[in-house]
């Protein structure tokens, strides 16, 4: 086998130059306007003088506050290319009619709807709410930063990591064609030979050690750093809704890992898991990846409920209706989330015992989820509402939430789902939660945590153009999806042939047009409150009346979050501590113990990228090169035990007597 | 309404204290922590001990278990993880006692036993692949490689890592992160001796029962 191979196919494996794909004008143009913008962004850093301080205050932080900030970028970055790729898919489909084979080819446009998938939740959902969790839940349980900070840091980078393995297939080779979750035969060997699916795999198992790290990171921080009085009876409700997330996580991620490692063996070493013959069966990695998926959604909702909590509470002025109820829902639905992945494929065939176990238990999901949507309600009535922009982002989270539960509850009847199966009702449905409950809920977040993040408040007016596109740009996109889908019409397809169906297709285009304005005026919303960032400043470090601890700090928190571990007596512990005469220390400070940053976690995701990327293109002597340095710069790392030091009881003097000057000229 | 009366009836009532002015340590997270982490791993195993299970009598009109195990060759490698485990709890209890030449004899000692176990295993993979019965072959062998190889695995880095401790322990004796390692190593060893006993039951006793 090796006598045939050239010098050069040992140094490139399976990398040529036709990898680059040059003779395809849309990536052609992207390429260019994204070295443009690349090269651009890195000049004006250079030309700032830039690097320096990125690296030693954010790229190498191990502060959770500022990895955190990064992991919403990360984010925000990866929404830009999602929508991208929504937004052409909307397009093609509502031209492809009659003959007309739109503007992309069926190859192009099987990768674009892959890459939607996998890019919305991996790298675009998941990163935002783990940022959010990051930068929310020390502050919250009055820590001062999270169990394991350099851990944090080296999660955070191989998160994108991975969502740089993914980017790459835009240029160099291609991306998987097999739907986002690369069900074999089809995403197997025979069937996919390219590069695509390994792209898929790799960039996700990378991505993947980094969730299931920050997840056990998260689950320690909330278990052993609360605050002392904090029992968990008394924690806010994000924090409850962050551990029960965080628990999925650790429980479902390395399902995950494990069915794609197995899918990567029948790829690269030739085994018979998942193929068609020599006793393989497909349909084994259809149940694994789903015991995975279908928590996922919840691992992506939870948090989102818990932020519509703290903002229901704090702008209805009100202790949250129900806080046990709330919790208890919130651990309902964490444990019924793992068993009722089936439902994903009642088509199957696995009989009418089975479907009608999994049938059920998906109804009752609805209950505890129910009740939250009461809970919320009851705060709401007769409180004393202010309709800040977070609390439109509630209300019209409300609204269309429970749309999409209700049919969520008809896919649940297997008959029904017999019907419904991958159409585009389907489709409909699942934005109709994800948008409506996940996006909604850290759009809300975003506004409501950035006074804390920044010092001062995003701007309303931009934020409520925002909110009316999102909200009815969703609507205008989804509904006809779902007319769509009852009317037969399936999920994947490029091409038409009914020419009344156009119209539907064309009125979900304008819609997603309309959610591009939302998104613009979301970027808007952030550049016109950094140019008014002196109008819009807070001093006070409670610009919202806020209830929970993370408001009783400044804006932004000094490196230490508190100066003086807070200890608790009730839930709303802030409410509390304000309402019954809370007077901040001005003295008696004392050095506080800090861990040290390091570029360590850099370095490794470093690697993992050339490592994934050699094997991506069967560049074997790479990978084993990659692999060794893996290994051995994680090995090198445990041989530095000089990992933290003390903040100078003075610093943190100067530091909070300049919070004290800033109080003093409020009053 | 009442309630709001009787609290605002005594603004006088003392004010209870808000904050710690002494430094506040949390008890370290890295027991639970990396428990946690054990957990996750546990289920990379669950995942590939089901795909056995649904998946381990696929035969192929290949060979079957009964045609493939060596049972005194894995019983014998079964006792080398099992001696391994116990040669690590001395190990622990000579770190309790602070004798740091004792802890580094027996984690070599356990060092020792691991290679032996990787050994056997290497050896009857070989012999399997040798007889044609390789990874590729069926179902049932790509799971059973799957399964036992990842443990493999596992014991490889375990001995990496032990190997990496025993440098740091002889280099900074057994301070406190030292012993904290020691300890975190101690529940993996463990924790794959208990993912063998379900290897050896499931895989190969109850495999070559048929």
């Amino acid at each position: 086998m090796f006598g045939n191979t050239t010098l050069t196919q040992f140094l490139f494996g399976r990398l040529t130059f036709e990898a680059i794909p040059y003779h395809e004008p849309i990536l052609v143009v992207t390429f260019i306007a994204v070295a443009l913008g690349g090269l651009a962004l890195l000049a004006l850093i250079t030309k700032y003088r830039l690097w320096g301080y990125l690296w030693r205050e954010w790229f190498t932080s191990v502060d959770h506050k500022k990895i955190g900030i990064m992991y919403v970028v990360l984010a925000l970055v990866m929404l830009l290319r999602g929508f991208a790729d929504a937004i052409m898919m909307r397009l093609q489909q509502a031209i492809a009619f009659g003959g007309n084979e739109g503007y992309l080819n069926p190859h192009h446009y099987d990768q674009i709807f892959t890459a939607h998938g996998v890019i919305m939740i991996f790298f675009m959902a998941m990163p935002f709410v783990t940022g959010l969790m990051n930068f929310v839940v020390p502050l919250q349980i009055g820590a001062r930063d999270v169990s394991f900070p350099f851990l944090n840091n080296f999660s955070f980078w191989m998160t994108t990591a991975g969502a740089i393995i993914i980017m790459m297939s835009l240029f160099v080779g291609e991306f998987a064609r097999t739907g986002w979750l690369a069900y074999p035969p089809l995403s197997g060997a025979d069937y996919s030979p390219g590069v695509g699916v390994d792209y898929y795999i790799w960039g996700l198992q990378v991505a993947g050690v980094g969730t299931t790290l920050s997840g056990i990171n998260l689950i320690a921080t909330i278990v052993k750093m609360r605050a002392p009085g904090m029992t968990f009876m008394k924690m806010p409700v994000f924090t409850w809704t962050s551990l029960c997330t965080n628990v999925l996580i650790v429980a479902t991620f390395p399902i995950l890992t494990a069915t794609l490692a197995l899918l990567s063996l029948d790829r690269y070493a030739g085994t018979n898991f998942f193929t068609n013959d020599l006793g393989g069966n497909p349909m084994m990695y259809v149940n694994l990846i789903w015991i995975w998926g279908h928590p996922e959604v919840y691992i992506l909702v939870l948090p989102a409920f818990g932020i519509f909590s703290e903002v229901v509470a704090t702008f209805c002025g009100k202790r949250l209706f129900g806080y046990a109820s709330m919790v208890y829902a919130t651990c309902v639905i964490m444990i019924l989330s793992y068993i009722v992945w089936l439902h994903h494929f009642f088509t199957m065939g696995s009989g009418a015992s089975v479907n009608a176990f999994f049938g059920i238990t998906t109804m009752i999901i609805s209950i505890p989820t129910g009740a939250k949507m009461f809970n919320w309600l009851f705060t709401m009535y007769r409180g004393r509402i202010r309709y800040e922009v977070p609390m439109y982002w509630t209300v019209g989270f409300m609204v269309t939430f429970v749309i999409g539960g209700m049919t969520g509850v008809m896919l649940a009847i297997p008959p029904a789902d017999f019907v419904l199966h991958n159409s585009l009702f389907l489709i409909a449905h699942f934005h109709n939660v994800i948008i409506g409950g996940v996006v909604f809920g850290l759009m809300a977040g975003i506004v409501y945590w950035w006074p804390k993040a920044f010092g001062y408040k995003l701007d309303p007016f931009w934020g409520k153009v925002s909110f009316w596109f999102w909200l009815i740009g969703f609507y205008v996109a989804f509904m006809p999806l779902y007319v769509l889908g009852l009317m037969g019409v399936t999920r994947r397809v490029s091409q038409f042939e009914d020419p009344s169906l156009q119209i539907w297709f064309v009125i979900a285009a304008f819609g997603a047009v309309l959610i591009a304005c939302g998104i613009g005026s979301f970027i808007i919303q952030l550049v016109v409150s950094f140019l008014k960032r002196d109008q819009l400043r807070e001093t006070t470090g409670d610009p919202w009346d806020g209830r929970t601890l993370e408001w009783s700090t400044s804006s932004p928190p000094p490196d230490y979050n508190f100066a003086f571990t807070p200890v608790v007596h009730d839930h709303d512990s802030w409410y509390d501590m304000k309402s019954r005469g809370y007077e901040r220390p001005m003295t008696g400070f004392k050095p506080i113990h800090m861990p040290k940053n390091t570029g360590t976690g850099v370095i490794l995701a470093g690697i993992s990228v050339v490592f994934a990327f050699a094997m991506i293109w069967y560049i074997w002597w790479l990978a084993l090169v990659s692999f060794i340095a893996l290994i051995a710069t994680a090995i090198g790392h445990t041989f530095n035990y000089d990992r933290d030091f003390h903040i100078p009881a003075e610093t943190v003097t100067a530091t909070e007597d300049a919070r004290s000057r800033l109080l003093a000229e409020r009053t | 309404m009442s309630e709001t009366q009787v609290q605002t009836g005594h603004p006088e009532a003392e004010k209870p204290q808000f904050y710690l002015t002494e430094d506040h340590h949390p008890e370290g997270s890295t027991m639970l922590g990396f428990w946690l982490y054990l957990m996750s791993d546990c289920l990379i195993f669950a995942v590939l001990f089901a795909t056995h299970g649904v998946l381990g009598r696929n035969y192929a009109a290949g060979p079957s278990p009964a045609d493939l195990f060596d049972l005194p060759i894995v019983a014998l490698n079964t006792a080398m993880l099992l001696f391994s485990s116990i040669t690590y709890g001395f190990a622990m209890l000579q770190m309790e006692r602070g004798d740091k030449v004792a802890t580094l004899f027996w984690l070599a000692v356990t060092g020792v036993f691991g290679a032996i176990f990787l050994g056997l295993e290497l050896y009857e993979f070989s012999h399997l692949i040798h007889e044609g019965a390789g990874p590729t072959r069926s179902a049932f062998l790509s799971s059973f490689f799957t399964l036992v190889g990842t443990h493999g695995l596992h014991v490889t880095f375990g001995i990496i890592w032990l190997i990496t401790l025993m440098a740091q322990v002889a280099k900074r004796g057994l301070i406190p992160e030292n012993r904290r390692r020691l300890m975190c190593l101690s529940m993996f060893w463990h924790f794959l001796d208990v993912v063998w006993i379900g290897v050896f039951s499931f895989v190969y006793l109850m495999g070559v029962l048929g």
